[in-house]
């Protein structure tokens, strides 16, 4: 029965490369995981950023596809999306840059960014070519939990993506299990009521959170999100969840500094 | 029975819906979950009808335009939204929004304005019930608007300048969701049309169809009939069709009729004819018929009337494009500003330069002598004086 055979062979390669998230979540360490806007400072950065971030010992890569009308977004990454833009970036660029980057580094990377361009690309276009280049998972914060459920899990699964969830201090514990039951890598964690970038540290409140969050036992880690921009705040947010995001501080770094200096700045993250 | 209204999850066809970051959810939840039962209640129905009759003039006439009607030889109504309290239909909604907000339990309202109508009917309705009044309006818009800031700031509304993307409509439309996520808890959105998530297209066109519901009842006295043979009316986001269409759209012997805004051309690259021009994706939480470029970046529309330049529509409008129920027709700039001059002349009436939109399609479609057209006008022109003036150097 060769043709089986070939199958069982495809999705254990399938398996052995697609799983980098899971895999690294699987590591006894803290996740420390960094956004930029793909396009930005300079139009073809992108590959530079991603290589220097490996080197530097980043757990995860979010690659922001920009977007015209960033609505969960503070000035800091609307800004970074304005003017990667304006350098021209688009979803077919971004494709042609990330060709061969599976060539040059292992970190897991997610793409992150709003509905509205994916849809245009063309869901099931977009996850497979995502499946070519290495993408590892996606996050469309702007996509709901129901709708991707009925027209797009069996899309994203056929090619080997983890699709992100976002879970925030006022989503109710019957809303997180039913996030965390439709989960399969990791959980969002919005560390406040805000758009990105908005806060800075943390307080009584987010402890609060966070502990509830972390009692709750759920089955996907969570990865805190928004508000972390230096080691104090990295090392509260990861007390009790498995990892954190860094989005605004990275772009103020990158806005002031270019691509010089990143493995400065995520030493002095931790 | 095939329905037009917005099914339970909220939508028109394929379109509408709540496509939302979770951060938005627990709100747009809140709001889904009461809004129909809230509306049904006696204390708020009561209060509503109060304030629209009391404050807001209501009903409107329906006022039979005889000269307009023998030009065009056939039988013109029009509604004159015009005579509302704050010049435009806008306020229906604030009304109704400003009542939810207080059963919700929020003392505090922010709101989005591009031409500053929905700002100043928003601003309105909260001084009216004393609650702080935050207003989102793109930096261009502020300065080309002045009047209508200030008239915000004398009701005692802050007006935040958007200084994002293009600083017009959608941007303050981005900045008042932003304050939202912010404030989750304590403050209500009052969105000024159509748009927007689940549930807001369809609040919004329930608190507008008292438009359609006056219709019926004055026709009924003028024309021994309840159904027009046409309803027409201009869209931009959409909410005074919506409000206008509202009790005919399951009528199908009433032909619906929305006239968007051509700008300078269908295809100048100045247009803000949306049926025409748009694709299906998502704007502001939902899916409907949008101004995008191939990569799905939301472009600037244009239009000379302010109120109808945003780049997408309402679903409930998409759907009605998209199924062939409503029939689209676009005008250009210099079209409406005829038809605008032509009903001063004609009926002494100054209309908005939106509702001359709606005004200016006799010139080329043509009715029956014997069919009754309703056209919505929407708004009055005392805020577009300074356009009529620059327009025909008056």
């Amino acid at each position: 029965m060769p043709e089986i055979g070939l199958k069982t062979h495809v999705s254990h390669l399938k398996s052995r490369f697609m799983n980098r998230i899971k895999q690294k979540l699987q590591e006894d360490k803290k996740i420390l995981s960094i956004y930029f806007s793909a396009g930005y400072p300079n139009l073809n950065d992108t590959v530079q950023i991603i290589q220097d971030l490996e080197k530097s010992d980043v757990d995860l890569i979010e690659i922001g596809l920009p977007f015209s009308d960033p609505l969960a977004d503070g000035p800091t990454i609307q800004a970074s999306s304005t003017a990667a833009l304006k350098n021209g970036m688009n979803t077919a660029l971004l494709f042609e840059q990330l060709e061969d980057i599976r060539k040059t580094v292992s970190i897991p990377l997610i793409l992150m960014g709003y509905f509205n361009p994916v849809l245009q690309y063309g869901v099931e276009e977009f996850c497979a070519k995502c499946e070519e280049i290495g993408i590892d998972g996606i996050i469309l914060p702007d996509l709901p939990l129901d709708v991707y459920q009925e027209e797009y899990e069996a899309i994203f699964k056929k090619h080997g993506l983890i699709n992100v969830f976002l879970i925030t201090p006022q989503t109710s514990d019957e809303r997180i299990k039913a996030i965390d039951s439709a989960s399969d890598g990791f959980i969002y964690m919005v560390s406040s009521a805000s758009t990105t970038g908005a806060k800075q540290g943390f307080g009584n409140e987010q402890s609060d959170y966070f502990e509830r969050i972390a009692h709750m036992n759920l089955n996907n880690p969570q990865i805190v999100g928004f508000g972390i921009s230096n080691a104090d705040t990295f090392e509260q947010a990861t007390q009790k969840a498995k990892g954190a995001i860094i989005g605004s501080a990275f772009i103020k770094h990158l806005t002031e500094n270019g691509v010089d200096g990143i493995g400065d700045f995520v030493k002095q993250i931790r | 029975m095939k329905s037009y209204h917005a099914d339970e999850r909220g939508y028109y066809g394929e379109f509408g819906g709540a496509y939302i970051p979770e951060m938005l959810y627990p709100n747009c939840e809140e709001l889904r979950q009461n809004y129909i039962q809230i509306m049904q209640e006696p204390s708020f129905k009561e209060e509503f009808q109060q304030l629209l009759k009391d404050y807001v003039g209501r009903p409107t006439p329906l006022y039979f335009a005889k000269r307009l009607s023998e030009k065009y030889n056939t039988k013109i109504y029009l509604k004159r939204e015009d005579l509302c309290h704050t010049g435009a239909h806008k306020v229906n909604n604030t009304i109704g929004q400003i009542l939810m907000a207080k059963k919700l339990g929020k003392n505090r309202i922010i709101a989005e304005t591009g031409a500053g109508q929905h700002g100043v009917a928003t601003a309105t309705v909260c001084a009216l019930m004393g609650i702080e009044c935050v207003v989102y309006m793109g930096e261009i818009d502020i300065a080309r608007q002045a009047p209508n800031v200030a008239r915000m700031k004398m009701l005692g509304a802050e007006v935040r300048p958007a200084t994002s993307g293009s600083k017009t409509l959608k941007d303050a439309t981005n900045e008042a969701i932003r304050d939202w996520i912010n404030n989750p808890v304590d403050t209500h959105y009052i969105i000024g049309s159509v748009v927007g998530p689940h549930p807001y297209p369809d609040m919004v066109a329930r608190f507008q169809s008292v438009i359609s519901e006056e219709i019926k009842n004055q026709l009924q006295e003028k024309e021994g009939r309840e159904n027009p043979d046409y309803v027409v009316a201009c869209v931009g986001g959409g909410s005074n069709a919506a409000g206008a269409f509202y009790h005919y759209l399951d009528t199908p012997e009433v032909g619906i009729i929305a006239v968007e805004a051509a700008g300078k051309g269908i295809d100048s690259g100045e247009s803000a004819a949306t049926s025409a021009l748009g694709k299906i994706g998502i704007i502001h939480g939902s899916k409907t018929l949008l101004m995008q470029t191939q990569d799905g970046q939301i472009t600037e529309p244009y239009s000379i009337s302010a109120g109808l330049d945003y780049p997408g529509v309402g679903p409930m409008h998409a759907h009605l494009y998209a199924s062939g129920r409503g029939e689209f027709i676009s005008i250009t700039d210099d079209d409406a500003m005829n038809a605008g001059l032509e009903l001063c002349k004609l009926e002494g009436i100054i209309p908005a330069i939106e509702s001359s939109h709606a005004l200016a399609i006799f010139e080329d479609r043509k009715f029956n002598p014997d069919d009754v057209v309703v056209v919505n006008l929407s708004g009055r022109g005392d805020k577009d004086l300074q356009n009529y003036i620059d327009y025909f150097k008056l």
